[in-house]
Parts: structure tokens; C-alpha cells; sequence
């Protein structure tokens, strides 16, 4: 699928949310630029969050508490790994109850399970981005 | 209110301490941990949480030894609550609870970034409301109405990236390396701030919100279309456009945000505000419309537990022990709520 513009790629966010159950963790990754938090931010108001749905990047994790359900988004980043690392770092931000939007996955991989649905976006040119769904 | 306050601040990379006595500084420690993480790109929470740990003791201690100040003497202990990585405010909040229990003193837990509009009401010349304050950090960015020392309404904020972060994301575009403030204008200041066009995000909007998620994603295609050879070539040229479009757009909304309401000072806080070319941009503006600029040292816009300190002196205090079963909580979660 491709889109046009930041608002079509949140609206591919938005069409993504209909498919997500309590629990799901779903894996966001593309490079800078490439739309991840614009498209969390389209499911996010699907399901419900009328706040702002900004960058988690500075502090890894933020949480959204007023939707359909509870949600996090993580970016794991700045991570190296989680060798070493307190276990329940990102237990946090992860339940059965709510469901978990993950950017830069790698360093939390062994920790955060199995995705449910795994979304890859591109740059496409300009305002252009591609987006793949793998379930 | 208490007179003598200890605050304690953990909510990123610094591990902070401070005494205050009403609103002047006893003590300000910050044991500045960008040192540390510049091998990784940025903060790296669990490293940030195990420093923050190691830390918060002998930072508390090193403010109350340079206060000249006893815990016999602390009137009531203040606390960074959130937002912020849970991991690391978690540490602050235990410290502050321990510290206030053994003591049976209140604890006053405080939202961040109230904490850096108060860093305007320290001493000297405390500016005192109403006045306009711009946060710029790297987690937040907010055009905020400060009516009154005990809170403050926000009248626009970033809808995607912060503008600390974009300056961190560019550094690392153009391989800088960490933090992406300071080294930005230090690149800066060998470039052309017009050599590139950079998107004016948000000018046409009416509202004072910002955006910086575009202004990236245009760097990350000029570097692609420059290739690496030519990103080493315009560094400085492409920092300093980058640069530009950043103060543009946070004076330009701090303007329309002036013309919207009969502000007569305004304020600047958090690390972007110690960007010279900002304060520089901010000033003229200031002068051109006859309003007061206040501009808290560098040491104040930046994360440190003397706002915290501050905003805690107008903030609810919680008598012991109703504080014991109290949390942290995390960014995107307002104290309000």
C-alpha cells in the first residue's frame, strides 16, 4: 500500500486498529522520517485517545490511558540491548489488558514476545511513504 | 509553605539535587550524566535508571553539604513525579519518600514541567505572573499561559517531535553525535542558515501548536540526495538551515502566542532555550513589542531539581505518611489526570 500524504499514512493507522485485540503488540519500523509515530497516532485516535500522540523517543515509553483501551508507545532506540538490564524495564508498558506499539523493536526482541501484527513503512519520496502489513 | 525544601529530580539523564530557602538557591547540583551516554545516541533508560540509583544518595548529600543545611533543618521534600521514563523517576520518588519518612516531614510530588516554569520565579528578580512561557526540551515543546505560581495552562504544543529531539535526531542525521543542541549551533556557526529550504511546518496554522517531524524528515532527504560525501562537505550549512527553521518556528508561534493575549513578559525554559540563536531571536522579538524577557540562566532552563524545588513551594503538599502508597507516573500522563 502506499500513501500520499502524513494524513493517509495516519489513516492507514486508523484502518490498522480495527484488527487489534487487548494484549496485541504490534511492531512499528521504518527508518527517520518514515511516518511510525504518524501511523500510531492514526490508531491511536481509532481507539479512542483524544490527547496529543507525540515522539516517545526522549523517554522511551509514554502511556495513553483515555481510549477504548490502555496504550503504549515504546521506541526502543536509544536501547542497546537488554543484556544486563532490569527484566521488568518495559513491563511498565505492557499487558494483557492494553496494546503495545513498539518502534525499533531489537533491543526489547526477547522480551516483548511475539508481535500480532508487524507493520513496515517506507520512504516513498517526498510526502510518499509504502506500508507493509505482516501478520 | 515551607521555608527550607530539598528537591530531588531524576525524570532523564540527570540525577539532581537542590536546597532552597523560599525562593533562593542553596544548593543546585546536577551530576550531568550526557558524558555517559554519548557512546549510545542518547539516554539510555536503564543505564540512566542504574546511574540515577548510584547517584541520587551522594548528589542529595553534595547539595545539603553545600547548603550548609542538616536534614534536621528540611522543612519538606519535593519530588519530580512525572513525566518521564518511569524507571528513572521511580529512583527520585523512592529517595524522596525515604528521605521524608525517616523524617516524617510532607512530601511535595511536582509535574516537570511546571518545574520549569518556576525556574522563573527563583531568585534574583523572580519574575512574577501573568507572564508567556516557551518549554522547549528534548521530550517536550509548549507555548504555556502562566497566570498564577501554581500552575499553567498550555496554549500550544508540539503535535509530533519535541524540539530537543528534533536537534538530537538532526545531530545524529548529520553525525554530530549526542547531545544534538549544542553541537548543532556550535556547527552552525560555520554554515549559511539559507543555503537549504527547509519547510516552514505550522506557519499557515492558525493555532500555536507546533511541528517538527516534517522539518527531519526534510533533512533525512537532503542528506540522501548530498550522500555522505556531500553531508561531510555542508555539514554546516545544513546545520545551521536545520538551525533556522527550528527558531522560526518556535518565535514565530511565541509571536502569534503575544498577539492572542495582553502579555506584558515572557519567558523562556528547557535545554533548546539555551540555544543562543533563540535567545537571540526571542530578544529581538521582545524588544520589538515592548514586552519584559526573562531569561533564567542556562543552568535553569536545562533539567535541575532548584525549579522542582520552586514549583513545589505552590504545589499540594502530602502530610506523612499519606504519601507511602504514592507512584510515579510516566510521560503522557499529567499530574491532573
Amino acid at each position: 500500500m502506499e500513501t500520499r500524504s502524513a494524513a493517509q499514512t495516519e489513516a492507514a493507522g486508523a484502518a490498522l486498529a480495527a484488527e487489534i485485540s487487548p494484549g496485541d503488540l504490534v511492531i512499528v519500523s521504518g527508518e527517520v522520517g518514515a511516518g511510525k509515530t504518524t501511523l500510531i497516532r492514526g490508531a491511536a485516535r481509532a481507539l479512542g485517545v483524544v490527547e496529543p500522540v507525540t515522539s516517545p523517543t526522549f523517554t522511551i515509553g509514554r502511556r495513553y490511558a483515555g481510549g477504548r483501551l490502555p496504550i503504549s508507545h515504546l521506541d526502543l532506540y536509544r536501547l542497546e540491548d537488554m543484556e544486563g538490564e532490569d527484566p521488568a524495564l518495559l513491563d511498565d508498558y505492557l499487558g494483557p489488558d492494553g496494546v503495545a506499539f513498539v518502534e525499533w523493536p531489537a533491543a526489547g526482541a526477547e522480551r516483548l514476545g511475539r508481535p500480532a501484527l508487524e507493520v513496515r513503512l517506507a520512504h516513498a519520496g517526498e510526502e510518499r511513504r509504502t506500508i507493509e502489513v505482516v501478520d | 509553605m515551607a521555608r527550607l525544601i530539598l528537591a530531588i529530580e531524576t525524570s532523564c539523564d540527570d540525577t539532581c539535587a537542590a536546597v532552597l530557602d523560599g525562593g533562593r538557591i542553596l544548593a543546585n547540583v546536577i551530576s550531568s550524566q550526557a558524558a555517559a551516554h554519548a557512546g549510545f545516541g542518547g539516554v539510555v533508560p536503564e543505564v540512566a535508571a542504574r546511574h540515577h540509583l548510584e547517584l541520587a544518595a551522594p548528589v542529595v548529600e553534595a547539595a545539603l553539604g553545600e547548603a550548609g543545611v542538616t536534614l534536621d533543618e528540611v522543612e519538606a521534600v519535593a519530588v519530580t513525579a512525572g513525566p518521564g521514563l518511569i524507571g528513572a523517576l521511580l529512583v527520585g520518588v523512592s529517595t524522596a519518600k525515604a528521605i521524608a519518612a525517616a523524617r516524617r516531614l510532607p512530601l511535595i510530588p511536582v509535574d516537570h514541567l511546571q518545574g520549569h516554569v518556576a525556574a522563573n520565579f527563583l531568585e534574583p528578580e523572580p519574575l512574577e505572573p501573568p507572564f508567556l512561557c516557551l518549554v522547549a526540551s528534548g521530550g517536550h515543546t509548549l507555548l504555556a499561559a502562566v497566570r498564577d505560581h501554581s500552575g499553567h495552562e498550555i496554549l500550544g504544543q508540539t503535535l509530533d517531535d519535541a524540539a530537543g529531539e528534533a536537534f538530537d535526531k538532526s545531530a545524529r542525521l548529520l553525525g554530530l553525535g549526542y547531545p544534538g543542541g549544542p553541537l548543532i549551533q556550535k556547527e552552525a556557526e560555520k554554515g549559511d542558515p539559507e543555503a537549504f529550504e527547509m519547510p516552514v511546518a505550522m506557519q499557515r496554522d492558525p493555532g500555536l501548536d507546533f511541528s517538527f517531524s516534517g522539518l527531519k524528515t526534510a533533512l533525512v532527504y537532503r542528506c540522501r540526495e548530498l550522500g555522505p560525501e556531500g553531508v561531510e562537505e555542508r555539514r554546516a550549512d545544513l546545520a545551521a538551515s536545520f538551525q533556522k527553521a527550528v527558531v522560526d518556528q518556535l518565535v514565530a508561534k511565541l509571536k502569534r502566542g503575544l498577539k492572542q493575549g495582553r502579555w506584558e513578559a515572557v519567558a523562556l525554559g528547557g535545554g533548546v532555550a539555551a540555544n543562543g540563536p533563540l535567545r537571540e531571536a526571542v530578544a529581538r522579538v521582545c524588544e520589538r513589542e515592548g514586552v519584559r524577557l526573562k531569561l533564567v540562566p542556562i543552568s535553569l532552563c536545562t533539567d535541575n531539581a532548584a525549579m522542582i524545588g520552586s514549583a513545589a513551594r505552590w504545589s499540594e503538599t502530602v502530610a506523612y505518611p499519606d504519601y507511602l502508597g504514592f507512584d510515579a507516573f510516566a510521560t503522557g500522563e499529567r499530574m491532573a489526570a
